[in-house]
């Protein structure tokens, strides 16, 4: 049986892994390749890292750290930030990544998840969605630049709206960052999840809120994601991966041991 | 030991190559029909379309060689779909090593691409399949695969079921990804090193 993901994310800047919270206030919290490779032993079933840095600043960054992580891990992991082309895409891949996400480019020029989908297929293509509910409008807004809080600004997007386009021109898989969330660790946001469960064809996984060993029970249970990516808890040592899958194996939930 | 991974400018050469390499393997990636024809082993990797990867195969004119080889050859993902007859995705002619047909996968409504770590079952006793359980994970990223026939060394379910893994002589296929199956996957890619036919 198809096993539920457990993803932890490693934000990267200059080279090295950070946490902010709320997209703020960065700390250094290691190397990457190390981190990766205790990841990787630990039991994660797979590996996010975000180049928070990229999109915001419109440099063209260095990617080398792919290439000695495909090195070392031998378990799949995914490259974000600052793809902008399938040029771009292509290197990343190349070096080893097994996938790549698309943030704040694919706002800026939806027709690249078309081109990115036609050079290298759907399963390689995963987008990635800042998504931030608005109290006053009552409505999840898609927002862009979040590497970057200066530069962090609202789209024309409404989040439903987005992963439908998205969908339709051919990602292969959702990362959704409910923003509220991130890095408060009260729990994912479940009724937001849940509404784009209804319409996301493809994997979805859910990003931002996760702070308890029960967090990642209710997402699986309740919003049925495939899976569950998390950054702080499992950097700080809150959630140890063995012991959470092991209490979500007794939970019944699908989980590779 | 001469291992050759095959050049087919697909994505995942660069993982397949670093994972031989944590099994003591200095792979060379050539697409130099030479080279392959006098390897001792030889694996076609791949991620993409069927229909660009076998272009690309034609375009490095090595579809004879491929077909000619003696010696053991494994495909992995898209280059295991590529050893059988046909691939539906872009209905492309394949190798024809293995006379098996790929086509999209039935998943009885869930969620496509299959993607994510899975059991096999039906495990034949192949020496690629040594030491493999039913509770071994392993992962899969696709949306096309091969139906069970007689050539399934191992299945997989997701909506139904389909070949894990195919072999028919010298030849032999995973559909999923060895190189990013951690331990699991080693064992196949270790196993590879030490088929003897």
């Amino acid at each position: 049986m198809l096993a539920k993901r457990l993803i932890p994310c490693l934000d990267v800047r200059d080279g090295k892994v950070v946490k902010g919270v709320q997209f703020r206030n960065h700390e250094v919290i290691g190397d990457i390749v190390p981190l990766a490779q205790r990841y990787a032993q630990a039991g994660a079933d797979e590996l996010v890292f975000y180049d928070i840095t990229a999109s915001s600043d419109g440099r063209v960054v260095d990617k080398s750290w792919v290439r000695r992580i495909a090195e070392v891990i031998d378990i799949p992991f995914c490259v974000a930030g600052g793809i902008k082309s399938v040029a771009d895409a292509g290197k990343i891949l190349e070096m080893g990544a097994d996938k790549i996400s698309v943030n704040s480019p694919a706002l800026a020029r939806p027709e690249l998840i078309n081109e990115l989908n036609h050079s290298f297929g759907q399963q390689c293509v995963v987008i990635g969605i800042d998504s931030f509910f608005d109290v006053a409008s009552g409505q999840y807004q898609v927002y862009q630049f979040t590497g970057d809080e200066s530069r962090t600004q609202k789209t024309r997007w409404l989040t439903r709206d987005w992963v439908s386009e998205v969908l339709s021109r051919g990602a292969g898989e959702i990362v959704l960052n409910c923003m509220n969330q991130d890095g408060v660790r009260q729990g994912y946001d479940i009724a937001q999840l849940k509404s784009i469960r209804d319409i996301c064809t493809v994997p979805l996984i859910a990003s931002g809120g996760a702070g308890t060993m029960q967090h990642f029970t209710e997402v699986f249970d309740k919003a049925d994601v495939d899976g569950a990516l998390a950054a702080s808890v499992f950097h700080k040592g809150i959630i140890e991966i063995a012991e959470l899958k092991a209490k979500l194996i007794a939970e019944g939930i699908s989980i590779r041991p | 030991m001469k291992l050759v991974i095959v050049d087919t400018g697909c994505a995942n050469i660069s993982s397949v190559y670093f994972a031989f390499k944590r099994l003591g393997v200095e792979a060379s990636i050539s697409r130099d029909a030479k080279a392959i024809k006098s390897a001792d082993k030889v694996l076609l990797p791949g991620v993409g379309t069927a229909h660009n990867a076998m272009a690309q195969l034609q375009q490095a004119e090595l579809i004879g060689t491929l077909q000619q080889l003696q010696q053991p050859l494994l495909g992995i993902c898209l280059g295991m779909q590529l050893l059988t007859a046909h691939s539906m995705e872009g209905d492309v002619a394949c190798l024809n090593l293995i006379p098996s047909e790929v086509l999209p996968m039935q998943s009885a409504g869930l969620r496509l691409p299959h993607m994510g770590w899975n059991t096999l079952h039906r495990i034949s006793s192949h020496p690629l399949l040594r030491g493999f359980s039913d509770t071994d994970y392993v992962y899969f990223v696709h949306s096309f695969a091969v139906a069970p026939d007689q050539y399934s060394l191992a299945q997989c379910h997701y909506g139904n079921d389909f070949a894990a893994v195919i072999g028919k002589d010298n030849v032999a296929g995973a559909q999923f990804h060895p190189e990013r199956s951690g331990k699991t996957g080693a064992r196949l890619l270790q196993n590879f090193l030490e088929w003897q036919l």
